[in-house]
């Protein structure tokens, strides 16, 4: 058996995969990238867009067993699109689809059983969790899942590795020729970045709207010459389950220990001034770093030149104090992030494409000074696992984690030393999800341990009186805290490839025992 | 020491671990566990629940245990607690 | 820290206090007295508390608990037990029994110490007598919320109620050259009337202050940290004091002025405290 760069045991072939490219490190695929060539069905004035139902949309798009299908998740755990196609689809008879959904959430539960009934007989994602994913990693799929990064699925889409041969893209407001914008309607949801690739690429592309809109509708994030046909519904989600009210800052006291020791970080590596740009994730501890940040940034008078990434309202906060110029919107994570992107010209949308894919001509993620992420495991060799849980079932996913990491020039992973009785840093992960060549620091509440490639950031930290040690004695720490954790055992099935955004196999999941 | 009635000890909250004991009739040591953490530390767990066992001589006990993350020394005086409220 | 709470118990160590309080006492209800002991006395004896005091609350000496309190959780050597409402005679009890139990455990004697409560208004009249009763004790905890009970008044986010307490507290401290420190502040969202009541306490000559929530503790600090100009002053007081006694100069002058012993003294608690706070 193989075993590459990072010593993790990779075939050269993967049955229902294919042949694998093994990752070589981060920036090693580069060069001259070819696009795909994209089939269009040119639409003269007389023809009909908007269509019935969505029997109809199915009859017209040709859909057929074997065909790939995609969505984006910008409804999240709301969405009912996904399930409403895949069911509509089953009840046909059509068998063997792959299904390229940007993520998958608990509410796809119905997935189950279109994948025991051979309807979906292979999936692409990005992020996946909940009854579908642990039904995944048992090993129900008798294709392995391909999993991507958000930038790594762009990519894909772009230069043909994904061909996509229908794209239902759920709409909060469609008008009747097709234009879609995620800004306004009873399920608005904010910024489509993760739609845009699938609109541009695909050979079919349907809008599902619940909100059909005369003509012409603005803005128009989604041009009418990418969209074939439209079809109205009664509902394409829960609001409820799109966006939360705001999502909060963490009160407990190891998160905030942990925030204020990020932000000394950030501080003592010099990254935190004028012009900079800064990305954090949507949860507790995360966005009390960002708190901390915005303390200092105001006593200090620094304003940035953008924050991007999943935006909350916590961000935009920052953004209308003044805090940073601009910010870049790859999602919405809640209402008052859909309200600045709706009224502020310089709260942006990035596609998935323009946020991660490294094969284009510069993502934002190569203009990212701090990147602040989380980790499921950690290794001695700074490897993260964002993908599978302890127990070894898929849990997660990268998203933007891998494509963050290998732009910014300062990664920092905030993370509780143990979670329930399991140490976050182990000698080897489960599953790497971005490689330890991007991750530069690590915060716990019990120390701080940086990546040794990074000499720059170990002189900067070593005259302050943060608690730096290696990552062997933060390892040790926890051990001591709560013993050695038996490794868990798993078959030789492998039920997930993970590839890297450049397209290369950087880690398979086999299904745990 | 007997177990001479039933006793309970601990809560289900994070880090900690609901121990049930009983007196066993059949004899010897039964030992019920559930963890949130059992395949990387469920032998451990019962390893430690017989050794506190052992170290109060206990010989015939049924214990139901349900642990949510608890470290060793938790596991200990949770054991030991619901011993002495069995007397 | 809720002495029954294992989550808690385990992060106390790291939440940036000087001393953590596992508390057997108010947090934890009469039926789980026993387990709460148990579970204290095996967390001081595995988790890692080497950098801060460990101070366990123990059940007021006049209740069926106390007495078990203090033979299990002595003999693990806390650094020292926080007695509630606790009088001199007490005080002098409890010495003793400490006293066998470090015999007979082999410690120091007199290793482990007592900080009474004083929250009854017989307390704050006979604190003085309270701290002289034995030599164990180093500090006094200000009781403010049993207090104001006790005489049957309010308690207020000002505090008037507790002035005269306060003062009287903090200067029998001093003068038995113990620490003082400050009832808790209640309302854990109220971090503006948190930084005024420690002001207030360490105007008065507190040494310190009870939390009653991690997040109460940088606050806390911040109000007690010297001033970056007060630092600086003091080290300069202090390498001329080196200068002076090389030169074999008695006294000297800083800035024109004659520096005597309080300027001395104030200097070096200044800069004891600076490195307590980690900013030197």
């Amino acid at each position: 058996m193989m075993k590459n760069i990072l010593g993790r045991e990779i075939p050269g072939y993967i049955e229902g995969y294919g042949i694998v490219t093994q990752f070589e490190g981060t920036f090693k695929r580069g060069g001259i990238k070819v696009k795909k060539e994209v089939k269009v069905n040119s639409v003269t004035p007389s023809d009909e867009k908007v269509l019935g139902s969505i029997e109809e949309v199915l009859d017209k798009v040709c859909l057929m067993d074997g065909m790939t299908i995609s969505f984006h998740h910008h409804l999240r755990n709301g969405d009912r699109v996904l399930n409403f196609v895949v069911d509509a689809i089953a009840r046909r008879g059509i068998k063997d689809i792959t299904l390229a959904a940007s993520s998958l959430f608990p509410n796809n539960i119905p997935l189950i059983k279109h994948i025991r009934n051979g309807v979906i007989t292979k999936i692409v994602t990005n992020y996946m969790s909940g009854p579908v994913a642990q039904e995944i990693s048992r090993g129900i799929l008798k294709s392995p899942v391909i999993m991507h990064t958000h930038g790594g699925r762009a990519r894909a889409i772009e230069s043909g590795d994904l061909h996509i041969d229908v794209a239902f893209i759920a709409s909060p407001t469609a008008d009747t020729y097709g234009n879609i914008n995620g800004l306004y309607g009873k399920s608005a949801c904010g910024a489509l970045g993760y739609a845009v690739s699938d609109a541009m690429c695909a050979d079919r592309v349907v809008a599902i709207t619940d909100n059909l809109v005369p003509y012409p509708t603005c803005p128009i994030e989604i041009s009418q010459i990418y969209v074939d046909y439209i079809l109205k519904v009664d509902s394409i989600g829960d609001p409820a389950g799109i966006v939360s009210g705001t999502t909060k800052i963490t009160k407990d006291p190891v998160g905030l220990k942990i925030a204020k020791m990020a932000s000394d970080v950030m501080v003592s590596s010099g990254l935190v001034k004028n012009e900079m740009s800064f990305q954090t994730g949507a949860g507790g501890i995360s966005l009390a770093v960002a708190a901390e940040l915005r303390k200092y940034m105001k006593e200090n008078g620094i304003v940035g030149s953008f924050a991007s990434g999943g935006i909350t309202g916590y961000l935009v906060d920052m953004f209308k104090e003044g805090l940073f110029r601009s910010l870049f919107d790859v999602q919405c994570f809640d209402l008052e992030a859909i309200e600045s992107y709706v009224n502020s010209h310089k709260h942006q949308r990035m596609s998935a494409s323009m946020y991660g894919n490294p094969d284009n001509k510069g993502a934002v993620v190569n203009n990212l000074d701090i990147v602040i992420l989380g980790a499921t495991e950690i290794d001695t060799d700074f490897n993260v696992n964002v993908t599978t849980g302890s127990d070894g079932a898929i849990m997660g996913g990268s998203g933007g984690h891998s494509d963050t990491a290998a732009g910014a020039k300062l990664t920092i992973i905030v993370t509780q030393l143990t979670k329930a009785r399991l140490p976050i840093i182990k000698d080897s992960v489960t599953t790497v999800t971005t490689p330890g060549e991007s991750i530069d620091v690590i915060v716990t509440e019990r120390g701080i341990a940086v990546n040794p490639k990074r000499i720059d950031i170990i002189n900067k930290l070593k005259d302050t009186n943060l608690p730096i040690m290696t990552i062997q004695e933060l390892k040790a720490i926890a051990e001591k805290m709560t013993g050695k954790p038996k490794d868990i055992k798993f078959s030789n099935e492998i039920v997930a490839v993970i590839e890297y955004r450049d397209g290369s196999v950087i880690d398979v999941v086999r299904r745990p025992l | 020491m007997e177990i001479n009635k039933p006793s309970k000890a601990g809560t289900m909250e994070s880090n900690d671990i609901y121990v049930m004991l009983m007196p066993n009739p059949k004899g010897g040591i039964e030992i019920s566990l559930h963890s949130i953490v059992m395949k990387q530390f469920g032998e451990e767990i019962e390893r430690v629940i017989l050794d506190t066992l052992k170290g109060f001589k206990v010989e015939n006990i049924i214990v139901n245990a349900q642990d949510k993350g608890a470290l060793n020394y938790t596991i200990k005086a949770r054991i030991e607690t619901a011993i002495k409220r069995a007397q | 820290m809720p002495g029954n709470t294992p989550a808690m118990l385990q992060d106390a160590g790291i939440l940036g206090a000087d001393s953590i309080i596992l508390d057997l006492e108010d947090a934890v209800s009469l039926t789980e007295k026993d387990s709460a002991r148990i579970l204290v006395r095996e967390a001081i004896k595995n988790v890692d508390y080497s950098n801060v005091e460990v101070v366990v609350r123990i059940n007021p000496f006049t209740t069926e608990f106390s007495q078990r309190d203090i033979d299990i959780i002595a003999r693990v050597k806390p650094d020292t037990l926080m007695v509630p409402k606790a009088t001199e005679e007490e005080l002098k009890a409890i010495n003793k029994i400490l006293t066998e139990i470090e015999v007979q455990e082999g410690f120091d004697t007199g290793s482990i110490k007592l900080i009474p409560i004083v929250e009854t208004a017989y307390g704050v009249e006979n604190v003085y007598n309270i701290i002289k009763s034995c030599d164990r004790i180093v500090g006094v905890l200000l009781g403010g919320e049993d207090l104001t009970s006790d005489l049957g008044i309010k308690r207020t986010k000002e505090g008037e109620e507790v002035f005269y307490a306060r003062n009287r507290v903090a200067i029998a401290c001093k003068a038995m050259k113990v620490d003082s420190i400050d009832t808790p502040f209640t309302d854990t969202n109220d971090f503006e009337g948190l930084s005024k009541d420690t002001f207030k306490a360490r105007s008065l000559g507190f040494t310190g202050k009870a939390a009653i929530n991690p997040r109460q503790i940088d606050t806390i600090h911040s109000v007690y940290a010297p001033t970056k100009e007060e630092i600086k002053y003091a080290k300069r007081v202090l390498e001329a004091m080196e200068e002076a006694e090389k030169e074999g100069k008695g006294v000297f002058s800083l800035d024109g002025k004659m520096v005597d012993a309080p300027v001395i003294n104030r200097a070096k608690n200044t800069i004891e405290l600076a490195k307590l706070l980690v900013l030197v």
